[in-house]
Parts: C-alpha cells; sequence; structure tokens
C-alpha cells in the first residue's frame, strides 16, 4: 500500500510465462470484489446520495430546498421527453458535449504540440533556458481567467477566446512539468550515453526524450484537467455551447435540474479524457508499466 | 548567504539574459501594439492590445485610487477566507484519511468521483444555495484549493517511511505520540507544497468567480481584482485591464512566496540540500 | 550460475594467455593532475597532484575514503569534466592537458555507473546494442545478432526482451558490462559498481568480472571502499589520501590470475590485507575528522 522504495529483485529469465494483460485484470478485479473496499465505497455513495434525497425531497431543509433534488435530477436526465429539453435522449446534450470535447482537444492538442519541445528545449539547453524561463516565470503567475477580457479583444468571435484560455492553461502545465522532466534525468544517463558513442543530438533522441516521458505524461495529466477548469470558466463568461455555457445558462433561466446534469455530465467526460491521457501514456512507456507491474 | 554571491548573482549571465528576454518581449509587445501607429499596418493579435507604455501611464493613475487598492483588499479576503477554510478541512480530512482505513474505503471513491468536475461548474448551484454572494463565492474558492490540500496531504501520510513508525513503536510511543511526532511531520512537507498549489487554484477561482458573478452582486469597487478587470473590459478602458492582469498576479506570486517561505520554516530540516 | 561451471570457464579460459602483457593497448598514464572545483567561489580542491601510470590490460584498483576525489579523477579520464592543470595519456595520445583541458568522451573508455546507467526504457538487448547503433557503421541485424551473442557468453540469454527494471540488480550489472564490451573498449572505468549489492551476488559478479576480462583484456580502472574486493580483483591497489586525493600508497597484488574465490582464503591474501587496512583505515579516520570539522 505504501510506496514502494525498492526496485523489484527478479530475474527476468525467471519470469515464467507472461501473465496476459487481461488475465492481470481480471484476477485483480476478482482480489478487488474479494477485499473490503467495494462495499465501503457503495456505503460512501449511499451516504452522499441518501443526503441529498432527504436533504431536499423529504425534509425540505433550509436552503436545500431551493436546490434541485437527486430524483427531480435523474428524472430528467434519463427522461425521453425532458421537462427542461435536455436528457440523455435530446441531441441538445451531444452537442454541448461535443462542442466541449471539440474545444478541449484543440487547445491540449496545440499545448502538447508547442509546450513539450518548448520544455524539452527549456530543459535541455542552459542558454535557451536563460533567456526563455524567465519571461515564462513572468507570465505564469496571471491567473488563466485573468486572460478572458484580453483574451476576447485579441480573438474576433466567441470560439477562438475560449479555445485560447484553454490552450493558455494546458500549454503552462505541459511545459513546465516537460522541462522538470529534463531536469530530472541523472546525469549518469546522458554521460553512459556519450560514453558509448552518442553525439549532443543522439542524447536527446535516445536519453532525453524518453527520460522525461513520466513527467511529460504527468504534465498532460495536469494539462487536462486545467483545460477543463478553463474551458468551464471560459464557457460560462463569453462563448456558445458547451457544458460551461449550458450550466450557467440553466442558471440564468432557472432551470436547475439541467445544472446538475451538467455538473455530472462535466465529471464524467473530464474523468474519461484524463483515463484516456494515462492509458496514452501507459502505452507509450511500456518499461514504466512492467516495473510498477512487478512492484504491486 | 555572502554579499559577494548575491551582488555577483545579480549580475550574472543568466540574470542579464533574463532581464534581455522580458525587456525584448516588452519592446515586441509596444511595437506591435503601435503598429497601426509606427507602420501603418495592424500587426494580428498584438495590435488590439493596449501598449505597455499607456498601461504604465494608467497604473500610475491608478496608484492613488481608494477603489483600487479596496479591490486588492476584497480579491485577498476571498483568497484568504477559502483557503484558511480549505486548510482547516482538508488537512485534518486528509490526515483522517490516511490513517483510518474503514473511512478512507468510505470516502475516497466518492471524493474522487467529484473531483473532475470543475470548481467554477458549481458556481451556479452554490449561488442557488448559499445565502449571499460572498458565501456562494467563498465556498467555490474553498473547493479550489480543497482538492488539491487533500489529495497532498493523503498522499505525504501514506508515502511514510514504515521504519519510522517502527522505530517508534519499538520505544514505546503511544498512538497519539506516533500521529503528532511522526505523522504528522512526516506529511508537513506534502501539506506545504499542496497550499502553495492551491493557493495558485484559489487565485484562479476567486478571479474568476469575482468576473462570473459580477463582482459578488454588488459591483464596484467591493468586486475586487476580478471584476475590476472585467468592468474594466466592460467600460472599455482596455489599458486597465492588463493593469488589473498585472494585479493580479503579483498578488498571486506573493501570496504562494510567503506561503513557502512559511512552509520552508516549519520545515527545516528539508534545507540540508 | 552454479560455482563449478565457473570454474570450468576460467579453468578453460586460462589456456590462453591472461598475463596483462599481452595487452598493448589501454594504458593510461595520470601526471600530475589537479583538479580544483570552482576556482572563483568555494575552491574546493578534489585531485591533488595526482600521477599514477597503469599499464594496458592492468585492473587497477582505486581505494580511498569517502568523498576523497575518486569519482573527479575517473570523470577527468571519462572526459565528463575539465581538469585544472596537469595531463592525462592514453596509450600516448593526449586525452586533456594544458591545452585541451576536458577530454572528449568516447567509446575507447566507457564508464559502469556507481549506481548503473542502463537506459529503464530500453530493453537489455536494446542497450547492449546501443554503442554500435549510435556509430552507425554496421546494420541493425548485425549489431542485433552480435549483441545476442555477447549477452549469451555472458549467461545473460533470456533476458534480452526484459527491460533492466525487470530483472535483479546483479543481472542489471553485468548486462551493463556486456553494454561497454560491445564497442571494444580500451579502458573500462568503474564507479563502486557493486556497491549496492549484497555479498553473495557480490562474490557473484567478481568472478564473472573476472572471466569476462580474461576474455576480453582491457584495462580496469576500478574505484571500491570494499579491500576484500580490491584484493581480490586487482593486479594493483593505489590507496587515495582523504582530500584532496592522490595516491598515499600502492600495493602489489602477487597473487597470480586467474583467481578464484579459494584466494580468499589464502595466506598471501591475509597478508596483502593487512598491510593495505592499516593505511585505508587511518586515511579514513582523517576524512571523517576533517568531515566532522566542516559539519
Ligand atoms: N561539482 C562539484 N562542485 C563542487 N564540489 C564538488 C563537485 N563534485 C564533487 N565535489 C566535491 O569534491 C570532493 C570529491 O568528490 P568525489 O565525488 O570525487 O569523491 P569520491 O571519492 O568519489 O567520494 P565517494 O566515495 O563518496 O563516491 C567532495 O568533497 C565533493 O563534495
Ligand atoms: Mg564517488
Amino acid at each position: 500500500m505504501s510506496i514502494v522504495l525498492d526496485k523489484p529483485d527478479t530475474a527476468g529469465g525467471e519470469r515464467g510465462p507472461e501473465l496476459s494483460s487481461l488475465g492481470l485484470t481480471m484476477y485483480r478485479f476478482s482480489a478487488w470484489l474479494k477485499s473490503p473496499r467495494p462495499y465501503l465505497m457503495l456505503i460512501g455513495f449511499a451516504i452522499v446520495l441518501g443526503f441529498w434525497y432527504l436533504a431536499v425531497e423529504v425534509l425540505q431543509l433550509p436552503r436545500f430546498e431551493s436546490m434541485p433534488g437527486l430524483t427531480e435530477v435523474f428524472r430528467e436526465w434519463f427522461s425521453k421527453d425532458p421537462i427542461y429539453g435536455l436528457s440523455i435522449y435530446t441531441p441538445e446534450y451531444y452537442t454541448h458535449i461535443g462542442i466541449s470535447l471539440r474545444r478541449i482537444a484543440y487547445a491540449f492538442l496545440l499545448a502538447t504540440v508547442l509546450g513539450v519541445p518548448l520544455g524539452l528545449f527549456l530543459g535541455w539547453s542552459k542558454t535557451f533556458r536563460e533567456f526563455v524561463f524567465p519571461l515564462f516565470e513572468v507570465l505564469r503567475p496571471i491567473p488563466i481567467l485573468a486572460w478572458v477580457p484580453l483574451a476576447i479583444i485579441m480573438f474576433s468571435g466567441s470560439e477562438s477566446p475560449v479555445i485560447f484560455l484553454t490552450f493558455l492553461a494546458s500549454f503552462f502545465a505541459t511545459t513546465l512539468n516537460t522541462m522538470l522532466g529534463v531536469e530530472s534525468i541523472d546525469e549518469s544517463y546522458s554521460r553512459a550515453a556519450s560514453c558509448l558513442g552518442a553525439s549532443r543530438w543522439q542524447v536527446f533522441k535516445h536519453v532525453v526524450i524518453p527520460g522525461a516521458m513520466p513527467y511529460i505524461f504527468t504534465g498532460l495529466q495536469i494539462s487536462i484537467g486545467v483545460a477543463w477548469f478553463s474551458l468551464v470558466a471560459g464557457e460560462m463568461v463569453s462563448g456558445q455551447f458547451g457544458l460551461g455555457y449550458l450550466i450557467n445558462t440553466s442558471y440564468m433561466m432557472i432551470e436547475y435540474p439541467k445544472i446538475i446534469i451538467g455538473m455530472i455530465t462535466l465529471g464524467i467526460v473530464g474523468f474519461a479524457t484524463s483515463a484516456m491521457v494515462r492509458a496514452a501514456g501507459d502505452y507509450m512507456m511500456q518499461w514504466r508499466v512492467r516495473e510498477l507491474a512487478l512492484v504491486d | 548567504m555572502k554579499q559577494g554571491t548575491f551582488v555577483s548573482k545579480l549580475f550574472s549571465r543568466a540574470t542579464l539574459r533574463g532581464i534581455f528576454a522580458i525587456a525584448l518581449f516588452i519592446v515586441i509587445w509596444e511595437a506591435g501594439a503601435r503598429s497601426e501607429q509606427w507602420f501603418g499596418f495592424r500587426m494580428p493579435f498584438l495590435g488590439l492590445v493596449p501598449p505597455p507604455t499607456d498601461v504604465a501611464v494608467s497604473w500610475a493613475g491608478l496608484l492613488g485610487d481608494a477603489g483600487y487598492w479596496q479591490s486588492w483588499y476584497m480579491s485577498f479576503l476571498r483568497v484568504f477566507g477559502g483557503f484558511l477554510a480549505a486548510m482547516l478541512i482538508g488537512i485534518p480530512l486528509g490526515l483522517f484519511m490516511a490513517v483510518n482505513k474503514t473511512f478512507y474505503g468510505i470516502y475516497f471513491p466518492t471524493f474522487e468521483i467529484m473531483r473532475p468536475i470543475p470548481p467554477l461548474a458549481w458556481v451556479p448551484a452554490s449561488i442557488i444555495f448559499w445565502p449571499t454572494q460572498e458565501l456562494s463565492i467563498a465556498f467555490v474558492t474553498f473547493l479550489g484549493a480543497f482538492y488539491t490540500i487533500v489529495i497532498n496531504v493523503l498522499g505525504g501520510a501514506r508515502s511514510i517511511n514504515k521504519q519510522f513508525l517502527q522505530a517508534a513503536q519499538s520505544m514505546g510511543a503511544s498512538q497519539w505520540d506516533i500521529f503528532r511526532r511522526i505523522v504528522l511531520p512526516a506529511t508537513l512537507p506534502s501539506i506545504v507544497v499542496g497550499s502553495a498549489v492551491g493557493m495558485g487554484i484559489t487565485w484562479e477561482v476567486v478571479v474568476a468567480a469575482e468576473m462570473i458573478s459580477g463582482g459578488g452582486g454588488s459591483g464596484g469597487a467591493s468586486g475586487g481584482l476580478g471584476f475590476f478587470i472585467w468592468s474594466s473590459y466592460v467600460g472599455g478602458s482596455y489599458e486597465q485591464i492588463v493593469v488589473g492582469m498585472i494585479s493580479i498576479g503579483i498578488a498571486g506570486y506573493f501570496s504562494s512566496e510567503i506561503l513557502r517561505q512559511l512552509g520552508g520554516l516549519l520545515t527545516p530540516w528539508l534545507k540540508t540540500r | 550460475m552454479s560455482a563449478e561451471m565457473n570454474q570450468d570457464t576460467i579453468a578453460d579460459v586460462t589456456k590462453v594467455d591472461v598475463t596483462k602483457a599481452a595487452v598493448t593497448k589501454g594504458a593510461i598514464k595520470i601526471d600530475d593532475v589537479v583538479k580544483i572545483y570552482d576556482p572563483n567561489g568555494a575552491a574546493v580542491m578534489a585531485v591533488d597532484h595526482c600521477s599514477i601510470d597503469i599499464p594496458a590490460g592492468e585492473i587497477c584498483m582505486i581505494v580511498g575514503p569517502s568523498g576523497c576525489g575518486k569519482t573527479t579523477l575517473l570523470n577527468a579520464i571519462a572526459g565528463f569534466h575539465d581538469i585544472t592543470s596537469g595531463s592525462i595519456h592514453l596509450d600516448g595520445e593526449l586525452l586533456c592537458g594544458p591545452e585541451k583541458p576536458q577530454a572528449e568522451p568516447g567509446s575507447d573508455r566507457i564508464v559502469v555507473f556507481q549506481n548503473g546507467a542502463l537506459f529503464p526504457w530500453k530493453t537489455n538487448l536494446e542497450n547492449v546494442a546501443f554503442g554500435p547503433m549510435m556509430a552507425g557503421k554496421l546494420g541493425k541485424k548485425e549489431i542485433y545478432d552480435k549483441a545476442r551473442a555477447m549477452m549469451a557468453d555472458a549467461g545473460l540469454s533470456g533476458t534480452e526482451n526484459n527491460y533492466p527494471g525487470e530483472v535483479s540488480s546483479g543481472l542489471r550489472r553485468r548486462v551493463e558490462i556486456v553494454r561497454a564490451l560491445m564497442n571494444d573498449p580500451k579502458v573500462l572505468l568503474f564507479d563502486e559498481p557493486y556497491r549496492a549489492l549484497d555479498s553473495l551476488t557480490k562474490s557473484v559478479m567478481h568472478e564473472a568480472l573476472l572471466e569476462i576480462y580474461y576474455r576480453n583484456k582491457v584495462t580496469i580502472f576500478f574505484i571500491t571502499h570494499d579491500l576484500e574486493e580490491a584484493i581480490f580483483l586487482g593486479h594493483r591497489l593505489i590507496i587515495m589520501s582523504s582530500r584532496p586525493c592522490k595516491p598515499k600508497k600502492i600495493v602489489e597484488v602477487d597473487i597470480p590470475h586467474p583467481r578464484d574465490y579459494s584466494v580468499l582464503t589464502s595466506q598471501r591474501f591475509r597478508e596483502i590485507m593487512g598491510e593495505a587496512k592499516g593505511v585505508v583505515h587511518e586515511e579514513a579516520q582523517k576524512a571523517f575528522a576533517a568531515g566532522e570539522r566542516e559539519g
């Protein structure tokens, strides 16, 4: 349970036939079912949902009574004929999700494509870092949301300001973590490579990039989180469509259950996207997955 | 630190390069913003932004303005309130989750499910629930820092070297002693890190909440720096937008720096390189 | 790997010549080298007018107190940093000297690091093939075939497609040595490679290293804290003074190669041990006292 500090000590030849990843997953799942964890988890959910139901709809506690109730929200969400016009059966619901996702995709991909190389060079070349990093550090403390009006002024339309904000948040996280990743690489790796005859460029390709990879993916994980954070804010302040916009307009139109539907949807979509980033990281860093699997 | 090293650091190549880059940035910004005036065509993006000299003039004018400082004060108050609440609730909660397995099992999955919902998505619900705008901003601010602090405290407390605990047990320490003398100090570095990150998020959230909710309802100077930016935008005084951005940057930077210094004082053993 | 098998192999190889005289390349001449870190600031003198002559094919063991400057000397040979004055030659060619303070790192001198530096993101086979791949002179298939053969020779078959993180630390060290040998180096520079290993694994590693040495005959510059290891492996022991480091005493280990673990219990081994131990202990105490004053 606690972090294992020691390196695993298994002789490679003796590992026997590889556990298939499906087999491993099944094994873990059945172990999980036998542990008390799933049941405690259900208790936790029951407490929260039960409290929500009781406080709002049954006991009608002060302040809670004005909130949308549990059954009200779920009835709306799964209704074929929703009162406020939004449920899993209405195309409008998917339009909001799709537009938010599209904005995230543009911003996140752009931030990755620009931020990772920039971070790699910042970490790799001291000269480059000494010139560029201070500027970076001066701009970084300005909260992303403080850029909203300036973004609206600089970019015409309602779409590009929102994407710009989302991009900016991701970009800082990605670049910074990539740079830290390069700095974290043990010097002996690049020394070993140059001993073995690697040129500076080969060191970059074979040591710097793969060595920084774990940090890069930590950065991308953070990046996707702050992207959603900024996107929602951007969509609430300006912009058309999207889940943040849905939440904000539902508030204005006093269609309260839709607020909660929007929030839950955001949680699900946000979780799914960061799971995708993690899966991509695992795919690209087999060596880490296999190391960690031994530690488990 | 020795005097000599400080001075030589001040004029080191690295510092000069940094200053050069920032100066270059400001020059490009000025030229871009005045491109229409100077070169007869408008540079994309930068051509629409107020030039730094105008910003400086506008800022100088604001320095004597009580309303501007009132905005600072209001934002600081909100950040401080939300942050303090997040610390007071988040730290004990994180520690308790680390020591009590049952509580961890019950609460952590719920916590993890709520976490991906961005704090700002809570703004409308929060406004509906809380009787005043001020309280709803405070709640969203609290939420922003809360998740980060809990995660860091929990992670820190769970990664304590087991041998520390065994050593203490073998010396006859009671459960409470172990908690107070080992778990707490061993978690302190993570608490400091979590707080510093949480502080950054708090500023993000306060600015956004001030913009979205129109400055706590009452508007005007009690709206805080976020509202200051927004009303400058609505009022068309673009220089003030940039003044507001820089002000928030400075405020956020110093809040984190103070926190980091305090953290350094609390964890003196980390200083030995 | 069983002990008998090991001895068989060693006995086999001895039929070939194992004396260091047979080796013609890899002589290192360290001449009056000084290294001062941060000369304008704290000015830490790590190496002080140090001269060592290592004939080609020798296993030269460097022993000295913690922090005395052994790694600094090794890094200077490898070309990881410059020297303040003096010169280092390899086979008569200047590596670094007055006009050229820092040597070029190159595949004629390969370092095996204190904490190991196999790239965790490459499989063992890719690691072993790394040097020739970088040189780009041979085709990929050729290189991989050679790498497989070398790994098989070192008893590493079956671990080619594992990542270093998946195999034991002893195995990792062996892969690292094979990776170095793939480049046909003149000199192997070892910086306490077995420090983190337990003593049982260590003894296996020692015999494996000697076996590899008998086959490849390179010059070995080997830093260690472990006197037993030093005497067991080395032709010569160079005991360094506490910081700044320079040779304090040179001990010839006149136990004939090939050696195996029976050497450890021999009379001569104990005599040499006794001779070296006193000097090492004295220097360690000096270093310790100096360290206490600084702290
Ligand atoms: N980059 C550096 N700048 C300043 N001082 C350094 C630097 N690297 C090493 N030193 C100092 O030089 C001295 C010698 O260091 P070195 O690493 O060569 O010792 P060592 O003999 O290898 O020690 P150990 O046995 O612990 O590995 C030490 O006191 C160390 O603090
Ligand atoms: Mg060393």
